[in-house]
């Protein structure tokens, strides 16, 4: 019974935002939507049964990502309005087109695939033995454990790859001082 | 849980939906990259739904992987735009056309 309460609040909180993510004219407002929105489904995480990524959720994803979002949008300047004119006729016709599509395609799958009755459940509590973290930890560190080395791999690349896009040039800066010159 | 599992799945059909339209309306880069984030979380939901639904673990673990390379993209993302303002003082993505010709 709480979970359907939870779930019902969430869930049109969640979309809402979503829109309201595509549909904001500036990007501060987009990314404070898009915080709300994340907030919703790290509740729908423990709604789930996932306790661990309901932390997660909040900790990496509303703190340190949308942290970097705000930082490159004050960085860049908050009043950067970018022009509503589409270059290509009818773009975002088709683009809504396409969006009732894929929405009616899940929708068929999903109802082929588990179909909108209510099926019986798993017992979840039997999984999450001893805690979510401590099960997960072990199906992570045992199961899992070469693709998770992997992603440390893979970090240390993106860090290297951001320092390398991020760092400005001898040549690029004299080139924006004489631009800001003329200007 | 009294919940059907299938709503869990057409609430994270619908945000990837409205993530997709996202991407292909605007032309903002930085709400661009906000709305494949919303792709990125509905397909989470939908993993963690999968999770709860098969009684095991695998679909979080997946989830978990799925957010550490979401944090790398949006580093390598972010300094992309970054370093694109540099070069065209716009944000536009329709500004970026420097490989076109």
């Amino acid at each position: 019974m709480a979970d359907t309460v939870v779930f019902w609040i969430a869930a049109p909180i969640s979309v809402a935002s979503a829109i309201a993510v595509v549909l904001a004219r500036r990007a501060v407002h987009a990314a404070l939507f898009l915080i709300a929105n994340l907030f919703t489904l790290a509740v729908l995480f423990l709604v789930l049964g996932s306790e661990f990524l309901f932390v997660v959720q909040i900790i990496v994803y509303a703190g340190a990502i949308m942290v970097l979002f705000l930082f490159v949008i004050m960085l860049l300047g908050v009043d950067q309005e970018v022009s509503l004119r589409e270059q290509l006729q009818g773009q975002r016709l088709v683009a809504a087109l396409l969006g009732l599509g894929l929405l009616a395609e899940v929708v068929v799958a999903v109802r082929l695939g588990v179909g909108l009755h209510r099926t019986p459940l798993p017992d979840f509590a039997a999984v999450n033995k001893g805690g979510n973290v401590q099960a997960l930890a072990h199906v992570l560190f045992n199961q899992y454990f070469l693709p998770f080395e992997v992603t440390s791999v893979l970090l240390i690349v993106a860090a290297i790859g951001a320092m390398l896009h991020g760092r400005r040039r001898m040549d690029e800066e004299e080139t924006i001082d004489r631009e800001q010159a003329v200007l | 849980m009294r919940t059907p599992i299938s709503f869990f799945l057409l609430l994270s059909g619908m945000l990837f939906t409205v993530g997709t339209v996202g991407v292909l309306i605007r032309k903002n880069a930085l709400i661009i990259f906000m709305s494949i984030e919303l792709q990125l979380n509905a397909v989470n939901l939908a993993l963690v739904t999968f999770s709860r639904q098969n009684g095991n673990l695998t679909g979080q673990v997946l989830t978990f992987f799925s957010m550490v390379v979401a944090a790398a993209e949006v580093v390598v993302g972010l300094a992309i735009i970054v370093s694109l303002y540099r070069k065209r003082r716009s944000i536009d993505v329709d500004d970026a056309r420097m490989l076109r010709w």
